[in-house]
C-alpha cells in the first residue's frame, strides 16, 4: 500500500505553478487506486478524490495529523469537480474502484468520504445500493476536512458554500492569457500586412509605423478580456461576461488612446475600427471566462452566446469594412 | 457573485420532496433550504445548473438542464454540432477548463 507524505515538495510546487501557466496539466496525474496518509487501520475513514495530482495534492497536503485513507478514481486527470461534471468522477467509476482496490477488505465499516463538489457525478444513493458504503459529502474545500472529521462528520454551512474571491480568479488568469496570445502571432501577422501593403508592394516602413498602435491595442484588448475582467469580476456592472468584457475594453482602449495621444494622430475610419474592434475582443476574451468560474450556468451562457454571437460577427464585419474603406482611401481609389 | 437573473432551469417539486436535505448538502450555492420538513429554493439565481441536487435526489423532485456553464465549450459544440466540449481533457487543448 502506497504511503504519501502529507508535506509538498519544492519540485511539486515548481509543477503546481506549471499547472496553472501550461499544457502540462494535461498529463499531471497519479495512478488510481488506494493511498494511506499517516498509519490509518480497518477504522479509519477513507477520503475520495480525483487523479489530478494537483487536486490529489491539494487533499494530502491538508491531512498532516490524520490517519485516513485516499481512494482516487480514475477521471482522466481531470479534477473533481469538472470530472463529476463530465461523469468521470462518477457513480460507476466510484464503484468499480472501490472493487478493484478492495476497500471492503481494507476497512471493517461502510463509509466513504466525498468531495462536496463530486455531487454533480456521484449518486449517493446508487452507490450505496451497489456496494453497501456509505457516502458522505465532504467539505468543499481540503482545509477543512480536520475541521468535518473532528465534528463527527458535520459540515458547517460555510464549509458546503462554494466562494470565488480574487486570488481564485488571479490564479486563473494565465490559462485565460495563454490561449489568446496564441492568437495573437495571427493578428499581429495581418496588421503588419494590412498597414505595409501598398500598391508598390509590401513597404516595410509604412507596415510598422502604421501597425504598431494597433498591435498595442490588441495586447490592451488581450490583458482587458483575459486579466481585468476576470480580476475585477464584481466591481464591473452588469451580470454579463460579454458586456463585463467590453466594459473593461472600451475603457482601456480609451485610456490607452489617451496616454498615448493616439487620438489626434489617428484617421477617423481607423479611430472608429479601434473603439470597435477592440472593446469587442475584449467582449468575447471575456466571455470566455464563463468556462472557469464557479457560478455560471450553461442555459445564462447559452443567452449570452446567442445574443453575442450576431453582435460579433456583424461588428466584425463593420470593422473589415472600415478598414477596406480606409485602405481604398489611402490608395485614392475612393 | 450571481450570474443572468431569471433565467435558470431548475425544478422542485415539492409533492414528491420527503424532505431529506441531501440537496441542502451538494449544492455548492446554498439555492436550498428546508422548510416544515421540505426543501424550498432560497435563492434561484444563485444555481449554476451543476446537477448535483438532481443527482443525488432518490425521489425525482428536482429537475435541472445541467450542463458546462463555459462558453469555449458550448462554441466548440455549435462549431462541430456535438455535444458541447472545452476538450479540458487534453490533446490539443486550448486550454480554458470547465
Amino acid at each position: 500500500m502506497p504511503v504519501v507524505s502529507t508535506r509538498i515538495s519544492r519540485a511539486e510546487y515548481w509543477e503546481h505553478v506549471r499547472c496553472r501557466i501550461s499544457g502540462f496539466r494535461h498529463s499531471y496525474t497519479v495512478k488510481p487506486g488506494l493511498y494511506a496518509a499517516g498509519r490509518p487501520d480497518e477504522r479509519s475513514e477513507v477520503l475520495v478524490t480525483a487523479n489530478y495530482k494537483l487536486s490529489f495534492d491539494s487533499l494530502r497536503k491538508e491531512l498532516g495529523g490524520l490517519d485516513v485513507w485516499i481512494l482516487v478514481l480514475d477521471t482522466k486527470g481531470i479534477n473533481v469537480w469538472c470530472a463529476a461534471g463530465k461523469g468521470t468522477f462518477g457513480s460507476d467509476e466510484l464503484i468499480n474502484r472501490l472493487g478493484a482496490a478492495q476497500v471492503g477488505s481494507v476497512v471493517a465499516h461502510k463509509r466513504l468520504i466525498l468531495p462536496q463538489l463530486g455531487g454533480p457525478g456521484v449518486s449517493s444513493q446508487k452507490v450505496r445500493q451497489t456496494t453497501g458504503f456509505s457516502v458522505s459529502f465532504g467539505p468543499v474545500r481540503a482545509g477543512d476536512i480536520h475541521e468535518y472529521i473532528k465534528a463527527g462528520c458535520k459540515a458547517t454551512p460555510e464549509m458546503r458554500r462554494v466562494h470565488f474571491p480574487l486570488v481564485d480568479r488571479l490564479v486563473l488568469t494565465p490559462m485565460e492569457l495563454n490561449p489568446a496570445f496564441k492568437m495573437y502571432p495571427w493578428f499581429a501577422l495581418l496588421t503588419l500586412l494590412f498597414f505595409g501593403l501598398q500598391p508598390q508592394g509590401i513597404i516595410f516602413r509604412d507596415a510598422l509605423a502604421g501597425g504598431l498602435p494597433f498591435l498595442l491595442l490588441g495586447v490592451i484588448a488581450i490583458i482587458s478580456g483575459a486579466f481585468l475582467t476576470p480580476a475585477l469580476l464584481p466591481f464591473i456592472p452588469f451580470r454579463a461576461f460579454a458586456v463585463k468584457g467590453w466594459i473593461a475594453g472600451i475603457i482601456s482602449v480609451s485610456l490607452a488612446m489617451q496616454m498615448t495621444a493616439l487620438h489626434g494622430h489617428m484617421d477617423a475610419l481607423l479611430l472608429a475600427f479601434s473603439y470597435i474592434f477592440f472593446p469587442l475582443a475584449s467582449s468575447y476574451i471575456g466571455l470566455q471566462f464563463t468556462g472557469s468560474t464557479t457560478f455560471t450556468g450553461m442555459t445564462g451562457v447559452k443567452k449570452e452566446l446567442g445574443i453575442g454571437i450576431p453582435l460579433y460577427l456583424f461588428f466584425s464585419a463593420v470593422s473589415v469594412i472600415l478598414l477596406i474603406v480606409y485602405k481604398l482611401g489611402q490608395w485614392g481609389v475612393l | 457573485m450571481k450570474y443572468l437573473a431569471n433565467i435558470v432551469s431548475l425544478e422542485l417539486f415539492p409533492e414528491k420532496c420527503v424532505g431529506c436535505g441531501l440537496c441542502v448538502e451538494v449544492c455548492p450555492h446554498a439555492v436550498f433550504q428546508i422548510k416544515d420538513k421540505k426543501a424550498v429554493i432560497r435563492d434561484r439565481d444563485q444555481c449554476m445548473e451543476c446537477g448535483a441536487c438532481v443527482q443525488n435526489c432518490a425521489f425525482g423532485a428536482l429537475k435541472v438542464d445541467k450542463g458546462v456553464g463555459c462558453a469555449a465549450a458550448l462554441i466548440n459544440g455549435m462549431i462541430t454540432g456535438g455535444e458541447p466540449s472545452c476538450d479540458c481533457s487534453g490533446q490539443g487543448s486550448t486550454g480554458n477548463c470547465c
